[in-house]
């Protein structure tokens, strides 16, 4: 299915039905998995989202923010499925992906294990709420 | 002000650890350069046209003493004795070196500061009122407000790859002393049936396509105000233009969707994530208020102030602005000294204003957008003493709002995006206008010089703007007129064909000349300009009468 | 002739190709002709410069002048503050850059 590398924070088994495109998928009614282009409208997933459980998100480049953006809005409307951030995706990126909801990375390059355990321990805790349910600051100050 | 609790702490000292693995990952070669680039943009690091330029980030533009202090300390020890203060209230070393750099921002981190989002596609510097606090027309002090956004937007997951650069301002009076409406969100300030709350503007800015921003909600709580700029950060993170650089701004969504639909398309998303608990309670604001508190100011009367000495007189009449309590003064220190260069300050410099700042304004300062430093409540007993230290250091220049208070960006002695110089020009034309009397005769005249299209220097809200051109491999001057980054808010417009840096100063005294011809009672230049119009102007500059006993003009 | 230049990783300084390395100061910049993009790919394949690129220049007596104002600066320093360019003790330094 895959040849690089693929990184899950999920305990469950790695999802092995390949996903189909967006425009497939809206025409289509029992397929599980779905991959969204930066420039697809994840909400257009919302209607089916309870077939779903693996969206894989594209970042045909590291700048292109807009997949942070389909994430969060995948993950606030309740998926609690896959969230997949495929392409590239580099190991300095993929701390702010966490706190956007994605939990498993398929990267084009290889990622060093060693620096990503080190950027995802290093900030205890952050000044915003997200996707991840990391208690912000202003909540600890004021419970 | 502000001060750090444990955990704004912990998130500088966790960055400086982060950027030091990031530099260490670049030296050896971990990472390129290309995927180095953001994240040391995202640290205020530039790579620039002749070295390393570190931007420090003051937030809102407000500091103490000690802070100052530590920039000047790294002036001297990691910089070559000089920083230069922004048209973001932030300050520039030019002479940077990427292996110091982490060292650098530890030191910072020990008095709160940090170079944090100061560069790349990211939000960047939240920026206000140089006043607040000690001006009468506030409705609050905004920067509560500000400090609230900052935190927000300090590592904001979903909002680190924007399609380009975001600016946000606040300020809290009618009177926009801030270029408010020409940032990319700008806030104001107001009270609503007893409440406080803020009126949002969006899609100002300047660069290649100026454009004034549009009021797109005219009142915000601060119970929704979070959740509120995400859903106008996320309308623009989705569907932001991400092909042409020069076409990524949010003022360019909204001139292409228009702002209604892009009002209508915010409020959707606000209505979706309102429930969602990314509000902040009252109590975060509250906390962070009692932090700009008043002031314990001395209410004992105070006697008139003594004149007698001129050039006192004259600084008390251009620099100082009435403060909203009884017996203070509002002070700017300009960083404008006639032929000197705009916005630059020596590391003694930076000193003194951190001694005088302790001693005769509460140990509080702050930078303007103009690259000026005010000291917001200075005793008015103690003014003369203040001027007085200030002159000796050369930090007396009595210009504030005048023709020579210019703002400058680096331009090409220093930016690797520059077209042409601006500093150079910048000394000439205030060298040129340099008399004092005659820079008052002509009255409030605010220049401005940018040297390329980013438009760092703020050209198009220039009364006068320039912008240096390269043309055929030389240096090249467009002049433009009636711009305004006031309440009365303008872009400015080109005369014409452009000019070498002498024919621009040259055509800058026509234009002026021209205004003291046709000027009526106590109108200011650009009052004039919106009177009379462009084209008396441009045919002053363009085609100067000669004068009858045969000299030319 | 075509100059390559670049910046130092470490330190920012900005830096020319003499044919054996890499210098600090214009002059002693060589024409590398067609040869550039070799050397480029090489020298910052090897982190020995970094974002390098080139530029055109014409020989002068006073050794190589680049073609454009933007690379004159960058070779000496900010026009208007003499004491930090390359050449502080030199008056004329300024003069040659415009």
């Amino acid at each position: 299915m895959s040849d690089f590398a693929l990184l899950r924070f999920r305990d469950d088994e790695p999802h092995d039905e390949p996903a189909v495109t967006l425009d497939a998928f809206i025409g289509q009614s029992n397929a599980t998995a779905v991959r969204l282009e930066s420039s697809d409208d994840a909400r257009a997933l919302l209607p089916q989202i309870a077939q779903l459980a693996l969206i894989e998100v594209s970042f045909p480049g590291y700048r292109d923010g807009r997949g942070y953006s389909s994430a969060r809005i995948l993950r606030e409307a309740g998926y609690t499925g896959e969230l997949r951030a495929a392409g590239d995706v580099l190991v300095d990126q993929i701390p702010l992906m966490r706190r956007c909801g994605f939990d498993s990375f398929a990267p084009e390059a290889p990622i060093d294990i060693d620096v990503l355990r080190a950027s995802l321990e290093r900030y205890d805790t952050p000044y915003q709420k997200a996707a991840d349910g990391a208690v912000p600051v202003w909540k600890l100050r004021h419970g | 002000m502000y001060k750090y609790d444990t955990y704004d702490q912990a998130i500088v000292d966790s960055r400086v650890d982060e950027f030091r693995d990031q530099v260490r990952r670049r030296l050896s070669g971990e990472l390129t350069e290309d995927q180095f680039k953001p994240l040391r943009l995202m640290n205020g690091l530039y790579l620039q046209l002749h070295a390393y330029m570190l931007r420090v980030a003051i937030p809102y533009g407000t500091l103490d003493g000690r802070q100052m202090r530590m920039l000047g300390h790294i002036a001297r020890k990691y910089d070559r004795g000089y920083g230069h203060f922004t048209t973001r209230q932030n300050l520039q070393f030019n002479w940077i070196k990427l292996d110091e750099t982490p060292d650098i921002l530890a030191e910072l981190a020990t008095v709160e500061m940090h170079a944090i989002q100061t560069s790349g596609n990211c939000i960047r510097n939240i920026s206000s009122d140089q006043f607040a606090g000690a001006a009468a027309d506030e409705v609050a002090d905004p920067r509560p407000w500000a400090e609230l956004i900052r935190q927000w937007s300090t590592f904001h997951p979903e909002f680190t790859y924007l399609p380009r650069k975001f600016k946000i301002c606040v300020i809290a009076a009618d009177e926009d002393r801030a270029a408010m409406r020409l940032h990319d969100i700008g806030i104001q300030l107001l009270v609503r049936d007893g409440e406080l709350g803020a009126k949002i503007f969006v899609g100002g800015g300047m660069g290649r396509t100026p454009m004034i921003s549009h009021e797109i909600k005219d009142f915000v709580t601060a119970d929704d105000l979070m959740s509120y700029l995400e859903a106008c950060l996320r309308v623009y993170n989705r569907y932001g233009r991400r092909d042409n650089i020069y076409k990524a701004r949010i003022k360019i969504l909204l001139h292409e969707i228009g702002a209604d639909e892009y009002r209508r398309q915010v409020e959707e998303e606000f209505a979706a994530v309102k429930g969602l608990g990314l509000d902040p309670p009252r109590a975060e604001l509250e906390r962070i208020t009692a932090f700009f508190g008043t002031p314990d100011f001395d209410t004992t009367p105070n006697a008139e102030i003594d004149r007698s000495d001129p050039d006192f007189a004259v600084w008390l009449d251009q620099n100082v602005k009435p403060h909203k309590q009884d017996g203070y003064a509002i002070v700017t220190i300009s960083l404008k000294p006639v032929g000197g260069i705009p916005g630059d300050a020596s590391a003694d410099q930076i000193d003194l204003m951190a001694d005088l700042a302790e001693r005769y304004s509460f140990d509080e300062l702050r930078v303007s957008h103009a690259q000026n430093i005010v000291l917001p409540h200075v005793r008015t007993r103690d003014l003369h003493d203040l001027w007085t230290a200030l002159a000796a250091a050369g930090l007396a220049e009595a210009n504030l709002d005048l023709i020579s208070d210019i703002i400058a960006c680096p331009g090409l002695d220093y930016c690797s995006l520059a077209n042409a110089r601006s500093i150079p020009l910048a000394q000439k034309i205030a060298t040129r206008f340099g008399d004092l009397g005659r820079q008052r005769e002509l009255g409030e005249l605010k220049l401005k010089i940018s040297g390329c299209i980013n438009a760092c220097g703020h050209h198009h809200a220039g009364h006068i703007g320039i912008l240096g051109v390269d043309k055929k491999g030389t240096e090249n001057y467009q002049l433009s007129l009636g711009g305004s980054g006031a309440e009365d808010v303008s872009l400015a417009k080109i005369t014409g064909p452009g000019f070498s840096e002498d024919g621009v100063v040259d055509a800058i005294e026509r234009v002026t000349d021209r205004y003291l011809e046709v000027r009526e009672g106590g109108e200011r230049f650009l009052d004039t300009y919106r009177r009379v119009g462009f084209e008396t102007f441009k045919e002053a500059i363009y085609n100067p009468v000669l004068e009858t006993n045969g000299g030319t003009k | 002739m075509r100059l390559l230049t670049g910046n130092d990783l470490p330190t920012g300084d900005v830096v020319w190709w003499t044919g054996t390395g890499w210098s600090r100061h214009l002059e002693d910049a060589i024409d590398v002709g067609t040869a550039g993009e070799a050397i480029l790919r090489a020298e910052e394949g090897a982190r020995r410069v970094n974002v390098p690129y080139m530029i055109d220049a014409t020989q002068t007596a006073d050794g190589p002048r680049p073609a454009h104002i933007k690379d004159r600066i960058r070779a000496l320093g900010p026009t208007m503050r003499p004491d930090l360019t390359l050449k502080p003790a030199d008056p004329d330094a300024g003069s040659w850059v415009i």
